[in-house]
C-alpha cells in the first residue's frame, strides 16, 4: 500500500496559493417521487487555513447537505450536484474522479458528525476504527496503526487512551464519543474540519470542553474549520465569520462582531432576537413567524418574503436578491439591507 | 459469560426431558401394534409374540414404560430397536453421512445468501436485485418433494452430470446434488433477511462516516455495513442447519442416502417406538446445543451484547 497523502498532493491543478476551500454557486437537489426538492440553490462561501467559519440556519436549510456535498459523500439517488464548483487549492473537487475525490477525504477534509453513537460502528472498537484510516490511506502496520491510534485519543484528552482503544462506542460516554469522533476526523492531518453539529446531542457543560477542545486542535494545526451549527450561542465564541443559510442560500456573510452588531438581513435579525437574553428576562421571546418553506415549493424572490416584516413588492419577484456588498468583507441578499442595518 | 453458560445448560435439560416425554407419549399414544408392524403381513406366534411383548415391556403402563426407557437413556443406553439392532449403532452409522449433507447444505446456502444477498442489496431495484427476487419466490413456492425429484431425474439421470443415488460413504462430489437441493430449502429465506438487513444497514450513520474516512466502497460493504448486517443471518443460519439435520426425511430418502432422516421415516412408518424416541433425543439435543451456539456467536458479532 502506498502513501496516500504524497498522491494527494500532486493532484492536477493544486495551487499552493489559492484558497483553501471556496464553494462557488453550489446547488443541490433531491429528486424524490413526491418531486423535486432543491436543498441548496446557489451556496457560496470560502474558507481560510487557521479560520472558523460558521454557517448557521434552522433546520432543513440545507447546510448538513453542502457539507455532504463538500464532502463527496452525498447519497446518490437521490441527491444530486447541478451546479457550482467546491474547489479545494483552486482543484474543482466536483470534476474530479472518484477514486481521485475519495483520497481527499479525510486526507484533506474532515467530518465530524451530529450524533457520535450512531456515526461510529458499533461493532469494531473505537482503536480498530481510528487505525483503519492509517491502514488505508497510510499503509500502515497493524501495530503501528495502533499506536498512533492511542496517539489520537491522547491527544483528544481520553484518560487511559492505552486501555480504552480496545473499547467498543457504546462503552464511552456521550462526550468520550464525540471526542474519539474529532481524534478519527483529525488523524490524517486535515486542512479543512468540517464539523457538523458537533456538540448537539451533549449537555451544556461537555458542550463547552468540546468547542474548547476542537478550538485548541485548531490552534495547534492552523486548520480552517466550518462549524455548522443552529445554535448561535455557540457561534459567538468560536466562530471568525458568520453565513446565515436560508433555503439553500447564503443569505449573510459577516465577520461575527458586526454581525452581532448590527445585522444586516431581516432573517439575521429574527434569528438574534430569538436568543434568550438575561437583560431582556421576564419579556416574551420574539419568535420568527411561519415555518421555513418547503424545499419543493421554494417562494418566488427573497426565499424569507412570506416571513419578513420588511418585505416590499420588489422581493416577491424573482430574481432573488443579490448578494450586495452591504460594507467591507460583508453581503446580505436583502433589497432593503439599508432598513435592518439602520434599525 | 462461564455463568451463562451453565444456566442455559441447566435450562436445556429440562427442555431435554420435556422433548423427549412428548414424542415418548405421541408415540405411545399412537402405538397400535408394534409387533405386527415390526414382522410385516405374516401371521405370528403367540409364543414369539409373549416373548417379544415381555422384552419391550409393552404391556406395562405408560408411565412405566417411560421409566425403563429414561433410566437406560440417562446411563448411555439407547435401547435396541424394535428390529433388534442397537439404536446406537444405528445412530453412529448413520450420522455421519447426515452431518456432511447439512454441513455441505448450509455452506453452500450460506456462501449463495450472502453473497447474492449482499450483492442485491447494493444494488437494489436493479436486475440482479429483481433476478433474485423471482428466483428466491420460486424456490420458495417449490417444496422439497418436487425439486428432489425432479434434480435426481434433470441431472442425475438425463443429464447424467451427478450419481443419482448416494451411499453411506459417499464421496463429497457423490453428495453434491443433494446437498445442493437441501440447500434450495433454505438459501431464499436467508438472501431474503440478508439483503433487508444490509440495506437497513446502508442508510447507518456509520457508513456515512465510513465514507467520510476515504474509504474504498468495497471496504465499507464488506467490512462495515457486513458484520452488522449478519448478526440476524447467523440466528437464521444456525436454526436452518438444525432444520437440516431433522429435515432431510425426502431428500435422503429420494437420494437413497442411508442418514437419520430416512432411518427416522422408517421408524416412524414401523411404529418403532424406541428408534424414534433415541433418534429424536439426539435431535433434540443437537437443537439446544446448536441454539446455545448461534447465541454465542451473537455476542461475538455483537459487542453490545454481554450475557450475565
Amino acid at each position: 500500500m502506498t502513501d496516500i497523502k504524497a498522491q494527494v498532493d500532486v493532484l492536477p491543478g493544486l495551487d499552493p496559493r489559492a484558497p483553501l476551500l471556496q464553494i462557488n454557486d453550489l446547488h443541490v437537489e433531491f429528486r424524490t417521487r413526491d418531486g423535486v426538492a432543491k436543498a441548496v440553490n446557489g451556496a457560496s462561501f470560502w474558507l481560510n487555513p487557521g479560520e472558523t467559519l460558521a454557517i448557521l440556519g434552522e433546520s432543513g436549510c440545507g447546510k448538513s447537505v453542502t457539507a455532504q456535498a463538500i464532502m463527496g459523500i452525498l447519497e446518490s439517488p437521490p441527491g444530486h450536484i447541478t451546479r457550482g464548483e467546491v474547489r479545494y487549492r483552486g482543484v474543482d473537487l466536483l470534476k474530479l474522479r472518484e477514486d481521485e475525490r475519495r483520497r481527499v477525504r479525510a486526507n484533506k477534509i474532515a467530518m465530524i458528525f451530529q450524533d457520535a453513537l450512531s456515526a461510529l460502528n458499533p461493532v469494531y472498537t473505537v482503536g480498530f476504527q481510528l487505525a483503519e484510516l492509517f491502514r488505508a490511506h497510510r499503509g500502515m502496520s497493524r501495530g503501528d496503526a495502533k499506536n498512533r491510534a492511542i496517539e489520537l485519543l491522547d491527544q483528544v484528552h481520553i484518560p487511559g487512551a492505552r486501555s480504552r482503544v480496545n473499547d467498543y462506542p457504546h462503552q464511552f460516554s456521550g462526550g468520550m464519543r464525540q471526542r474519539v469522533m474529532i481524534a478519527m476526523a483529525l488523524a490524517l492531518d486535515p486542512e479543512v474540519l468540517i464539523a457538523d453539529e458537533p456538540t448537539t446531542a451533549l449537555d451544556v457543560t461537555v458542550q463547552a470542553q468540546i468547542m474548547g477542545l476542537l478550538a485548541e486542535l485548531q490552534r495547534q494545526r492552523n486548520m480552517g474549520l466550518i462549524l455548522i451549527t443552529h445554535d448561535m450561542g455557540v457561534v459567538a465564541d468560536v466562530a471568525d465569520r458568520i453565513s446565515v443559510m436560508y433555503a439553500g442560500r447564503v443569505v449573510e456573510e459577516a465577520p461575527v462582531y458586526d454581525i452581532y452588531a448590527a445585522p444586516g438581513h431581516p432573517y439575521t435579525r429574527a434569528l438574534l432576537e430569538s436568543i434568550p437574553r438575561l437583560d431582556l428576562k421576564g419579556q416574551q421571546l420574539t419568535a420568527i413567524r411561519g415555518l421555513p418553506p418547503a424545499l419543493t415549493d421554494i417562494p418566488q424572490g427573497c426565499a424569507f418574503n412570506p416571513r419578513c416584516g420588511y418585505a416590499k413588492e420588489p422581493c416577491r419577484q424573482d430574481p432573488a436578491p443579490p448578494a450586495y456588498a452591504i460594507a467591507p468583507r460583508r453581503t446580505a441578499r436583502c433589497h432593503f439591507f439599508r432598513e435592518v442595518l439602520g434599525d | 459469560m462461564f455463568r451463562y453458560i451453565v444456566r442455559r445448560l441447566l435450562q436445556m435439560i429440562l427442555t431435554f426431558f420435556g422433548a423427549t416425554f412428548v414424542v415418548f407419549a405421541l408415540m405411545f399414544a399412537n402405538q397400535d401394534d408394534p409387533i405386527q408392524a415390526l414382522v410385516g403381513e405374516k401371521p405370528i406366534s403367540d409364543t414369539l409374540r409373549a416373548e417379544l411383548t415381555e422384552r419391550y415391556h409393552l404391556d406395562d403402563g405408560f408411565l412405566s414404560q417411560y421409566w425403563h426407557y429414561m433410566s437406560n437413556l440417562l446411563t448411555g443406553d439407547l435401547g435396541d430397536s424394535l428390529t433388534g439392532r442397537e439404536i446406537s449403532e444405528m445412530l453412529s452409522s448413520s450420522w455421519p453421512v447426515t452431518v456432511r449433507l447439512a454441513l455441505m447444505a448450509i455452506v453452500i446456502a450460506a456462501v449463495i445468501a450472502i453473497a447474492a444477498g449482499v450483492w442485491s442489496a447494493i444494488r437494489r431495484g436493479g436486475l440482479f436485485d429483481n433476478g433474485t427476487l423471482m428466483f428466491t419466490l420460486l424456490l420458495l413456492a417449490m417444496p422439497v418433494v418436487v425439486l428432489a425429484p425432479v434434480a435426481q431425474w434433470i441431472f442425475g439421470m438425463e443429464l447424467g452430470w451427478f450419481p443419482a443415488t448416494a451411499s453411506r460413504n459417499a464421496t463429497f462430489y457423490a453428495l453434491l446434488l443433494p446437498a445442493i437441493v437441501l440447500a434450495c430449502t433454505v438459501v431464499a429465506t436467508q438472501l431474503r433477511v440478508t439483503r433487508t438487513s444490509v440495506v437497513e444497514n446502508l442508510r447507518a450513520d456509520y457508513v456515512r462516516t465510513a465514507r467520510a474516512k476515504g474509504l474504498a466502497p468495497r471496504r465499507v460493504v464488506w467490512v462495515h455495513v457486513l458484520r452488522n448486517s449478519l448478526i440476524p443471518v447467523i440466528t437464521l443460519i444456525g436454526v436452518d442447519l438444525g432444520v437440516l439435520m431433522s429435515g432431510a426425511i425426502v431428500t435422503e430418502d429420494v437420494f437413497n442416502i442411508p442418514g437419520v432422516g430416512s432411518k427416522l421415516a422408517q421408524g416412524v412408518r414401523t411404529e418403532d417406538g424406541p428408534l424414534v424416541v433415541g433418534f429424536v433425543s439426539v435431535l433434540v439435543i443437537f437443537f439446544l446445543v446448536m441454539n446455545l451456539v448461534v447465541d454465542l456467536l451473537y455476542a461475538a458479532l455483537d459487542p453490545r451484547i454481554r450475557y450475565e
